[in-house]
């Protein structure tokens, strides 16, 4: 059949121009390409990847580079610390810079703790096969004998660019080697050794905050991370990933979670406006933890998800009467998505599901839309008829309200 | 600018109302897109433009109006667009160094007690200046003011008094001295508490009373909805000539890549 035949050809070649390109819209401003980096599909930004291959998806591909990524904290901080550790892992293995801030523990603590980045898993890029002429070499690589109507169908493609992969993968159970740690540079940002200085006064609206950003505009300003310094230097370019630890916590000196009035209310939202300032103009990315569940009001809440760009809440069945809930079982929690921001278009793409829960696994932190586990018991109505956010096929048309362990009554 | 809210808002870039106070409002949702139907639309007015972007970058705004077919960078170099990007003009103050290099305008961060006055006073300099009589200046129209948004004024720590105050002020000399336009955007959240002064929808009503048009943005009442994303009602508060005193429309509407449809209820093409 000559007509599949030279489709297949044309796809051949087309992804071996796919390689080279690394498809990027016509834009006036030439593309950096930074590795561990690639361009979104939807606009031509520029996007790392979180460290959590699911939540890129979720995200639109990745986070964009100059924007904020807020992580409301699951009660117990577990599972909101696991994907910074993998955020800060990710930028190892790209070979980004880190910056880390915490006033709970030392960052160096949390550096050590990191994941281990599976390695033999990254696939190999094939060598880029010269468009051959449409003779015998094709047909006896790519003809098949006996699934021929499959022939037209796109090969499955693990796309990479440049160089390195986008999005790992990591095993939770070990911590990353030393020797690769050490490939990254890191910044430190440990609150106690950066005693307040009270005589500031043009800082004081940023209360315990300040000296945090005038950090970070520091480590932007020497490394080179600002946009026009990356632009005009021929050197390679590279991005800082930023990792801020339980922002707005009492122990940053914040009483946010504290009190009903706080009276350092808009230090936190003050200090997220100025470093969406830093960050629109610098390649760097951050990521933000807070304890969300301490802050009682709620117009505050929303005025720092409206601050920050990407929002996701965290929100763990450990501890609750739902860890051992039969319904919950696969999973370890739920998620949401608060805000995914429009940069540069009109129309932002939210997911489609509102109803996500993840569960953490050895080898991948794995997002996916709520289902019940398969009901394979003997009576037909469930366990329990509790609450679930969002699952629309729970109750049986023709169950009665009360759960009860009766065999089939219509 | 999106051809189908100029029909419904009957107005075109050769024949608009002038003098009015035009009200962006939304709950939950996001009025952006409509900021950048105005950027547009005054601009191919060949109006002279004042823009306060508070919230986001230059190169954002100006990649949307290349998409709507406005060039952003050419009117600021032909003078017609002045920009105020409040992002950068604040880290000067937030984070302070020994050579202040940005513009007085964003004074209010230093100290939010001391309202919104340098703002207003950037705002006409640059206003004031295109009918100072300079040559160049007489072929652009009457001077139109966008703010986006005012609601992060407020998170930022600024009285609702002061942001009254403030838009009273550009309304007196902009609407009612030099004859021309205003544009606010403000977001609020869900219904606040009442006894809360200091919330923004205690600003929204204020700005309501002083407005002439306003554009209230919301989800739609049954939920989320990927073809339609949510509501438009339109409400004139005076209409110069006519005895009818307000009038309600509510459009739902959707947002593409390069613009937005506007459509009446239930006639979604996604629907029909």
């Amino acid at each position: 059949m000559a007509a599949p035949m030279e489709r297949v050809i044309k796809q051949q070649t087309e992804r071996s121009t796919f390689k080279t390109t690394s498809f990027q819209k016509k834009t006036r401003s030439k593309l950096l390409s930074i590795p561990g980096t690639r361009p979104s599909v939807q606009n031509g930004q520029l996007l790392v990847s979180s460290g959590v291959t699911s939540l890129d998806f979720l995200l639109g591909g990745g986070l964009a580079v100059g924007t904020v990524l807020l992580i409301e904290e699951d009660r117990y901080d577990s599972y909101s610390r696991v994907i910074l550790k993998y955020f800060l892992a990710e930028g190892v293995v790209c070979r980004h810079r880190l910056f880390v801030a915490a006033a709970q523990e030392n960052p160096d603590d949390i550096l050590q703790e990191l994941p281990a980045p599976i390695l033999d898993d990254v696939a190999i890029p094939k060598p880029v096969e010269q468009p051959r002429l449409p003779c015998e070499s094709q047909e006896s690589l790519d003809s098949m004998k006996i699934a021929w109507r499959y022939q037209n169908l796109p090969k499955v493609q693990t796309a990479l660019v440049s160089s390195s992969r986008f999005g790992h993968y990591y095993d939770v159970s070990k911590t990353m080697e030393p020797e690769i740690r050490q490939a990254a540079k890191s910044h430190c940002f440990y609150l106690p050794d950066h005693p307040q200085k009270t005589s500031n006064t043009h800082s004081q609206f940023l209360g315990p905050y300040s000296a945090l950003l005038k950090s970070l505009q520091e480590v932007i300003r020497q490394e080179g991370f600002e946009v026009a310094a990356s632009m005009s230097n021929s050197q390679n370019p590279n991005v800082l990933r930023i990792g801020l630890h339980s922002l707005g916590s009492a122990l940053w000196g914040d009483d946010l979670c504290c009190s009903d009035s706080p009276e350092h209310r808009h230090s936190l939202v003050t200090f997220l406006y100025g470093l969406r300032a830093l960050l629109r103009s610098s390649l760097a990315v951050a990521v933000i933890t807070l304890p969300s569940h301490l802050i009682q009001d709620r117009a505050l809440m929303g005025n720092i998800t409206r601050l920050s760009d990407y929002s996701i809440a965290l929100e763990s069945f450990k501890g609750s009467e739902r860890e051992t809930n039969p319904l919950y079982r696969d999973y370890h929690g739920l998620l949401h998505v608060r805000q995914v921001p429009h940069l540069n278009c009109l129309a932002s793409q939210l997911p489609d599901h509102k109803d996500l829960a993840f569960k953490l696994k050895r080898k991948q932190f794995s997002i996916e839309r709520l289902h019940l586990p398969a009901d394979l018991s003997e009576t037909v109505s469930r366990v329990s008829r509790g609450e679930l956010p969002g699952a629309n096929a729970v109750a049986s048309a023709c169950g009665s309200a009360t759960s009860g362990n009766k065999h089939l009554d219509f | 600018m999106y051809t189908e809210l100029n029909s419904i808002l009957n107005t075109s870039p050769e024949s608009f109302t002038k003098g009015d106070f035009i009200l962006l409002s939304d709950k939950q949702s996001d009025a952006s897109f409509l900021i950048h139907h105005f950027l547009s639309f005054y601009l191919r007015a060949k109006c002279k433009v004042c823009f306060l972007a508070m919230v986001q970058s230059f190169s954002h705004y100006s990649t949307v109006s290349q998409r709507l077919g406005v060039s952003l960078a050419q009117a600021k170099e032909k003078g017609q667009l002045v920009f105020l990007e409040g992002l950068q003009e604040s880290l000067s103050i937030l984070i302070p160094q020994d050579e202040h290099t940005g513009s007085q305008a964003m004074n209010f961060l230093r100290d939010p007690k001391l309202g919104l006055q340098d703002l207003y006073e950037f705002v006409s300099s640059k206003v004031k200046r295109s009918c100072g009589g300079e040559a160049e200046s007489e072929e652009w129209g009457p001077p139109v003011l966008l703010v986006d948004d005012l609601s992060v004024l407020l998170t930022l720590g600024v009285t609702v008094g002061a942001v009254l105050d403030f838009s009273h002020y550009c309304q007196a000399t902009i609407c009612s001295k030099l004859q021309g336009n205003m544009v606010m955007l403000v977001r609020c959240d869900q219904e606040e508490d009442e006894g809360d002064n200091e919330s923004p929808a205690c600003l929204l009503k204020g700005l309501t009373h002083q407005s002439s048009l306003t554009l209230d943005v919301q989800g739609l009442p049954t939920g989320y909805c990927r073809d339609i994303h949510g509501q438009v009602e339109v409400c004139w508060q005076r209409r110069q000539g006519d005895g009818q005193n307000t009038q309600n429309k509510l459009f739902q509407y959707k947002v593409h890549d390069k613009g937005a449809s506007f459509f009446a209820r239930g006639t979604s093409s996604a629907v029909l």
